[in-house]
């Protein structure tokens, strides 16, 4: 397994961070014996073990549909690097190219 | 070669709940910008989510509505993209174990029932609402929408037309509506779509290459989107080259699509299972409760109409069309009244105003009122238009008005008397042979009495005078 400075700049693109090119040939090594452990953890037989969904065993808490506190505006907005009356100012973004 | 489409549809459905998904801040529509947020809601450090149980309880409603089987412990799952909307930088979804699988929608085209085949309904969380300010270097976010409760509802590609879609996509509304777990408003938001697309040559049985249309707002979009899809591709065939696998925005104003510029266009949304959240069980008490809750749904209602009261197709259609109007059909038949007139009053009267308020029982009454012979259906209109919007009693605005049916026949016989003595020469030509003047004289005798002589017997009088 090898994991290459491609898939690395690849991944961090994915993950919006900026790496150097020292950074990326550091974090693919790294990167690197992850996998390695990753692929001897599915290298063992686990065919009759029940699957571990969670490391508690619990449900999920379910809470009724009631309407809480609201942070006041200004204070939603408080840490906003800008705001334009109530709502958060960010750097343009093209219109329609959105995710769904 | 003639093309077929192979159409799929991802129906996002709002669930109309108080709170959101995951927290406690209100799920309103059309709050002031940002002020319906809450720590969690803004992803502020050391938040935790907490599902909202109405809105399982909302899936789960239309997952039983439409035949699907309930995984009856689901998972929720990370999917991971940077948008301003998303505070969190990751949405909560389902990936791979979703709360529904293999379902189906059920509607009416072309007077034939379909069945289109879902894949999966599975829970996640709305993201919130970017506004592009034209010509300035920045955009606004507003998330009042962050983490509204959704469901996705997924179709096998299993549509082939066009107008196949968009009667897909109106039976998911009036079910959701049926089910009063989404308002449906597709200008809102509230239910959203996109479709995927592909075409092959007819009679075979092998995909083509997709592509995903987004920005879908209202059902003459569906249809207008995938239809300029479907002659873009067939088109993009047949002059020799291929379709490309891309997502493509619909463009409302101008009629076309455009692809999305291709940066986003990788969909690598690294899901991984939600750490904050445990695996969701859903008992079989809870199933069977909501299951046992389920309204008769639109497809079956329309169905009796056809069957258990002989309605036209066109009728049933509409009488069925809205759980209320639904209800209130139902409810005058049951009060007494013929269905099939009932069927016509619903429809032409009834449905004509804008918010009527007579009651179902008295609607029945005013038409037993013209089987009795009571009033004519002509007055029954009159008093109709008086009473829809106070519920008065027919029977009391008919006494109030003196509107009650002249039936007395010596009195209809001295009426039809006087206007034949009037009216010598249209008394001659009628008996020369000019028999349609026999309106005339009713006319006449209407006019006499305010509508209230009893038609029938009019009739049957003048002809049986003017033979004489």
């Amino acid at each position: 397994m090898k994991i290459t400075p491609d898939e690395v700049r690849e991944t961090a693109e994915l993950a919006r961070l900026a790496l150097t090119d020292e950074e990326v040939e550091r974090l693919g090594r790294e990167l690197d014996s992850i996998l390695v452990f990753m692929a001897k953890l599915a290298s063992v037989d686990v065919e009759d073990v029940p699957p571990m969904t969670h490391a508690v065993s619990l449900d999920c808490p379910l809470r009724d549909d009631a309407v809480g506190a609201q942070l006041p505006v200004d204070e939603a907005l408080a840490d906003a690097p800008a705001r334009e009356g109530d709502f958060f100012q960010v750097p343009r973004i093209i219109a329609h190219d959105k995710e769904a | 070669m003639r093309f077929e489409p192979v159409i799929g549809l991802e129906c996002h459905v709002q669930l109309q709940t108080r709170s959101k998904a995951f927290s406690s801040a209100n799920a309103s529509f059309g709050g002031s910008p940002n002020h319906y947020t809450d720590p969690y809601t803004l992803a502020l450090p050391g938040t935790l989510p907490v599902l909202n149980r109405v809105a399982v309880e909302y899936a789960l409603k239309m997952a039983l509505a439409t035949d699907c089987q309930i995984r009856r412990v689901s998972r929720f799952a990370r999917k991971h993209y940077f948008y301003p909307d998303l505070p969190k930088g990751f949405q909560i979804s389902q990936y791979d174990e979703p709360l529904a699988e293999k379902g189906r929608i059920r509607f009416v085209l072309d007077g034939e029932t379909r069945s289109v085949s879902l894949i999966r309904i599975h829970m996640e969380e709305d993201a919130g609402k970017n506004i592009h300010v034209s010509g300035a270097p920045y955009s606004l976010v507003d998330l009042n929408r962050a983490g509204v409760a959704l469901i996705e509802v997924v179709s096998a590609p299993e549509i082939h037309s066009a107008k196949e879609a968009s009667e897909y996509l109106k039976a998911i509304r009036q079910l959701v509506r049926y089910l009063g777990i989404c308002d449906g408003n597709m200008e809102e938001g509230s239910l959203r779509c996109d479709a995927n697309v592909s075409i092959r040559p007819e009679g075979s049985t092998q995909l083509g290459t997709r592509t995903e249309l987004k920005n879908i707002n209202s059902f003459k979009h569906v249809q207008q989107a995938i239809e300029y899809e479907v002659s873009r591709q067939t088109q993009s065939i047949e002059s020799g080259g291929r379709v490309i696998q891309e997502t493509r925005l619909w463009d409302a104003e101008r009629g076309t699509s455009h692809p999305m510029r291709s940066k986003e266009q990788a969909h690598d949304y690294r899901y991984f299972p939600e750490p904050d959240l445990p695996p969701l069980s859903v008992g079989d008490d809870w199933i069977e409760t909501i299951k046992a809750a389920l309204p008769e749904l639109p497809i079956d209602r329309r169905a009796r109409f056809i069957a258990d009261y002989e309605l036209s197709e066109y009728d049933a259609g509409v009488l069925s069309a809205e759980k209320e109007i639904a209800d209130y059909y139902d409810a005058v038949v049951a009060a007494g009244a013929d269905p099939k007139k009932a069927a016509n009053w619903v429809t032409s009267e009834y449905l004509a105003q804008e918010s009527p308020k007579i009651s179902a029982v008295n609607l029945a009454k005013l038409i037993a009122m013209i089987e009795s012979g009571a009033i004519s259906g002509k007055i029954a209109k009159e008093v109709f238009a008086n009473v829809f919007a106070t519920d008065e009693s027919p029977e009391e605005y008919v006494k109030r008005a003196g509107l009650a049916q002249i039936s007395d026949e010596n009195a209809i016989a001295t009426i039809c008397k006087e206007v034949i003595a009037l009216n010598p020469k249209q008394v001659e030509q009628y008996r020369k042979g000019n028999t349609k003047l026999i309106g005339f004289f009713v006319g006449q005798v209407m006019k006499r009495t305010s509508g209230k002589a009893n038609p029938e017997a009019t009739n049957r009088l003048l002809e049986k005078l003017l033979h004489e």
